[in-house]
Parts: structure tokens; C-alpha cells; sequence
């Protein structure tokens, strides 16, 4: 499968080819663009008017060309089933520090924190056995990962600095390594959360929408009052400390703000580099939902930030944008292409009181109940089967140019919004094919300018 | 070759070491821990 594709980013028109299989990626001139169009694809009416007019003997040349990309593997590679071998290790949690939030965001897929269930904290016992159940459960793994979510985790963190340190000692015994990270709305991040913070985490992830009038429109208090200037206030100085490391500020696009590029460059201006602003993720029925007919208008909003986004990373205003980020040459392996999250076979999410379910996306869904960090418990039939769903099982993504970047979308997304793991929601399908093709103008385009 | 230029070759890694598990949890931008 072989995608051909047109780049204005320089401001003059760039022809391209991407081979699926291999991944590799080729810079054409307009006649080759054409010839490859109508060998893999199909040419518009245009495009044939164009074509006809080519000379034969020019055909001829570019068509010898593609038959020996083909024969090196790089044009119109075969896909090659590969073998996953289940081992029924877990590798990652998401512990669920606090079903309690401090803000009353209406999009929030975890219902004010609380995932419809009571407002349960952590206590260090159930952070505890979820630890060593990690280290039992993780095999041969040597790297393990520990994310603090909520809820807001920030509303317990006398627990988090507990299972934090008890973590590091007992990877330490077992001869591992482990990583923290945390999710929070900011609003508690004072100078001593931030400083024990940035001492911990591997990564810390602050949501914060972008222009006060965006943000303040929905991350509001239980009383209704914005929260945009403590969470940019808080994330600024966190910015301030934090050197390196890693840190994402992540907002939240709706129909309400389409021109989601402005938050992104608001962010980009407050004095942030790693910024990442995603579509909102709600039944098309709702208000704040992206839905068919906004994807015009948000296709157009990805092209403008691709553009600004050149630019600002040829100076001073560099950054990194989490859905533009692609790694052509050193990336992960096709087992790890087709397996994607892990979610439910190789991480899982833990609630206040230990339960355990395939994701944070699936708590409080007790069809999805796995088991309990202080019984022991662990259904691993659950964990078969979302081991089983990957590329190969989503009859959907067998011809989609962007599968071993997307591992099959959300795993979470499809059950709730297509009806089955195995088919594909697909506005987000959409919107990802369209990131990704971004994501090739802009590396081809840095390649060109050696960023 | 005078018409295709090769920008990134064969970037989906099927030989080597492959499926050690030991890369971050997420797919697009990230390394794999064994390289």
C-alpha cells in the first residue's frame, strides 16, 4: 500500500510517497506523483488531465524507477503477519490516587473525578499491594511504570509520597527500574508540590486548555469559577524548575474552540515547549462534541499549526506538539506497532479501593472488573482478550495508511462509541489519518531544512 | 535515481531485537528502549 501525497508547507507545492509496510518515505517530482498516483491509487479528473499529457518516454523512465523501489522493498512493500506471543506480564499502572476532583469540567469522561462511583482515597495499604503485584506480575520486564491519576491526585499526596517511596525501594530489591509520573489540573500544585514533584516524576502532565476565555468556559470550580490563572500561574513555575525533564501541558479542544490552534500558540507563548491539545472525546449528541461535520474546519486548524509550527521550531518558539511528533528512524518495533497501549494485557488502571480494570478509560464498567490488588485477584481471560485485539484484529485498519503509528486508536473509544473493541471509532480515525499525514509533511519538511 | 528521493527508509523495524516490552508505554514518537 503506497499513500501519494502533496505538501504546501513551504509555500510551494511538495510531492510525496509513503510506503505503509516499510514506512519509508520519498520525495517525488509532480510527473512521478502522478505515475504513482495511478499505479497504487487513483488519479481525481484533474490529476488525469495532467497525466495524458505526460510523454511516454517519461513514463516509461519513472515507472522503471518505481519497479526497482518495489524490488528493494521500499515502494508497495508485503505486509508480513507477525506472531505476538502472550506472557501475561504487567509492566504499567495507573493508580487511581482519589476518585475526588477539585474541579467540575464538564467533558471529563471521569465524572467530576469520581467515575460515578463514591469518593473513595487511596489509603498506602491498597498503593502498596498494587506495587508489589506490579513487581509479581511483571516477569522478566525491567522497566515499570507507575501513573498517578484521578481524580485529582494532587488531593492525596501524603499517600502519593508513600507509595512513591516504597516503590523505589522494592524496585531496587527486585533489581528494576520504575518511573513516576502524574496528571493533574494544577490548581494544587504550590511551591512544595512542585518541588517534590520535579525531584519524583519522570513526567509531569498539567492540563491547562490555553486562552483564559477557553479554559475558564469549562475548567471551572465546584462554585463555577475559572481556574485558567492558579493552573497557567502554577504550570509556569513548575515550568521554571523543571530543566529537561519531562512535561507535557495538555488541553482540550471542543466545538467551542475549533480554532484550537490559537490555544496551542497561547501556550506556546505563556513559555511552554511540550504542549499537546486534543479533541475532546464525547457522544456526537453533546454540545461540546467534535462531530463529522466540524472535521472540515479542524483539518484546516492542523494544516495552520503545521505551518506555525515549522516555523516556531526554526527559532526561539521551538516546541514539541504530541500529535506531530514522529520518529522515522528510530521508532519501536512492529510487535510493539501492532500491540499499541497495552491496555487491559500489559497495563492496567487500579481504583481507590484496589479493583482493577483493563484501563482508566474502563473503571467503574464492571463487565471490565479484573480483579483486586489486596485479594490477589486477576482475571487473565480479560487479559487475553484485550491481548488479542490489535492491528490484525480491526478489520478497519487493514488498508489505513497510518496503522503502525495509530496501533489501532483507543481501545476504550472503540467499545464505547463503535460498539466493539474490533471496530474503529471513526471521527478519531479521521482525525488521526489527517495528524499523521501533518506529521510526514513536517518531517519531510525539517529533513529538508536539517532542524 | 533522478525522479524519487529517499527521505526515510523501511522506519517499521521487523528484524533485530523485537517485542522485548521494555519501551515506555504509550506508538509514532517513541524510541524503543533496547536501541
Amino acid at each position: 500500500m503506497v499513500k501519494a501525497f502533496i505538501s504546501n508547507l513551504s509555500g510551494s507545492e511538495r510531492y510525496f510517497l509513503y510506503d505503509v509496510e516499510s514506512g519509508s518515505l520519498h520525495s517525488v517530482d509532480s510527473a512521478t506523483f502522478l505515475v504513482a498516483k495511478k499505479r497504487y491509487e487513483s488519479l481525481s479528473d484533474n490529476e488525469n488531465q495532467l497525466y495524458e499529457k505526460l510523454n511516454s518516454d517519461l513514463i516509461a523512465e519513472i515507472e522503471s524507477e518505481i519497479v526497482e523501489m518495489e524490488n528493494e522493498g521500499l515502494l508497495n512493500s508485503e505486509a508480513i503477519i507477525y506472531e505476538i506471543p502472550y506472557t501475561g506480564e504487567i509492566k504499567a499502572m495507573c493508580l487511581h490516587i482519589c476518585h475526588d476532583c477539585n474541579l467540575r469540567c464538564p467533558y471529563c469522561f471521569a465524572h467530576a473525578g469520581t467515575y460515578n462511583t463514591a469518593k473513595d482515597y487511596m489509603t498506602f495499604e491498597v498503593g502498596k499491594s498494587a506495587i508489589d503485584m506490579l513487581i509479581k506480575m511483571s516477569g522478566v520486564r525491567k522497566n515499570l511504570e507507575v501513573d498517578f491519576f484521578g481524580g485529582e491526585p494532587l488531593m492525596n499526596m501524603a499517600v502519593v509520597k508513600q507509595i512513591v517511596e516504597y516503590g523505589f525501594g522494592e524496585v531496587e530489591k527486585a533489581g528494576k527500574h520504575i518511573g513516576f509520573t502524574m496528571t493533574t489540573n494544577g490548581v494544587l500544585l504550590n511551591e512544595k508540590n512542585r518541588k517534590w514533584l520535579n525531584e519524583n516524576m519522570d513526567n509531569v502532565v498539567i492540563s491547562v486548555d490555553g486562552r483564559q476565555e477557553v479554559h475558564d468556559a469549562l475548567r471551572v470550580s465546584a462554585n463555577g469559577k475559572g481556574s485558567q490563572a492558579i493552573a497557567l500561574k502554577n504550570a509556569q513555575e513548575f515550568r521554571k524548575i523543571r530543566g529537561d525533564k519531562r512535561y507535557y501541558i495538555r488541553g482540550t479542544f471542543t466545538a467551542k474552540n475549533l480554532d484550537f490552534c490559537t490555544d496551542a500558540l497561547y501556550l506556546n507563548d505563556a513559555g511552554f515547549d511540550q504542549i499537546s491539545i486534543e479533541p475532546v472525546v464525547l457522544e456526537e449528541s453533546d454540545a461540546l462534541a467534535i462531530k463529522t461535520s466540524d472535521l472540515e474546519q479542524v483539518f484546516a486548524e492542523y494544516d495552520k499549526l503545521s505551518k506555525e509550527y515549522v516555523e516556531r521550531r526554526k527559532g526561539d518558539k521551538w516546541f514539541n506538539y504530541f500529535h506531530f511528533m514522529l520518529d522515522l528512524k528510530h521508532g519501536p518495533c512492529i510487535t510493539k506497532r501492532l500491540r499499541g497501549c497495552g491496555a487491559g494485557s500489559e497495563y492496567v488502571a487500579v481504583t481507590p479501593v484496589g479493583d482493577i480494570y483493563p484501563c482508566h478509560q474502563f473503571v467503574s464498567d464492571k463487565d471490565y472488573y479484573m480483579g483486586n490488588v489486596l485479594t490477589g485477584e486477576f482475571n487473565s481471560e480479560i487479559q487475553k482478550k484485550f491481548f488479542s485485539n490489535n492491528i490484525y484484529s480491526k478489520e478497519d485498519c487493514k488498508d489505513c495508511i497510518a496503522k503502525y503509528y495509530c496501533s489501532g486508536g483507543c481501545k476504550a473509544n472503540s467499545l464505547h462509541f463503535a460498539g466493539d473493541m474490533n471496530k474503529s471509532y471513526k471521527l478519531s480515525c479521521e482525525m488521526m489519518r489527517k495528524r499523521f499525514l501533518c506529521s510526514l509533511e513536517i518531517y519531510a519538511e525539517e529533513e529538508n531544512n536539517n532542524v | 535515481m533522478k525522479h524519487i528521493q529517499t527521505i526515510s527508509k523501511c522506519s517499521i523495524r521487523k528484524d533485530g531485537k523485537i517485542g522485548c516490552g521494555e519501551c515506555q508505554s504509550s506508538v509514532g514518537n517513541q524510541t524503543c528502549a533496547s536501541r
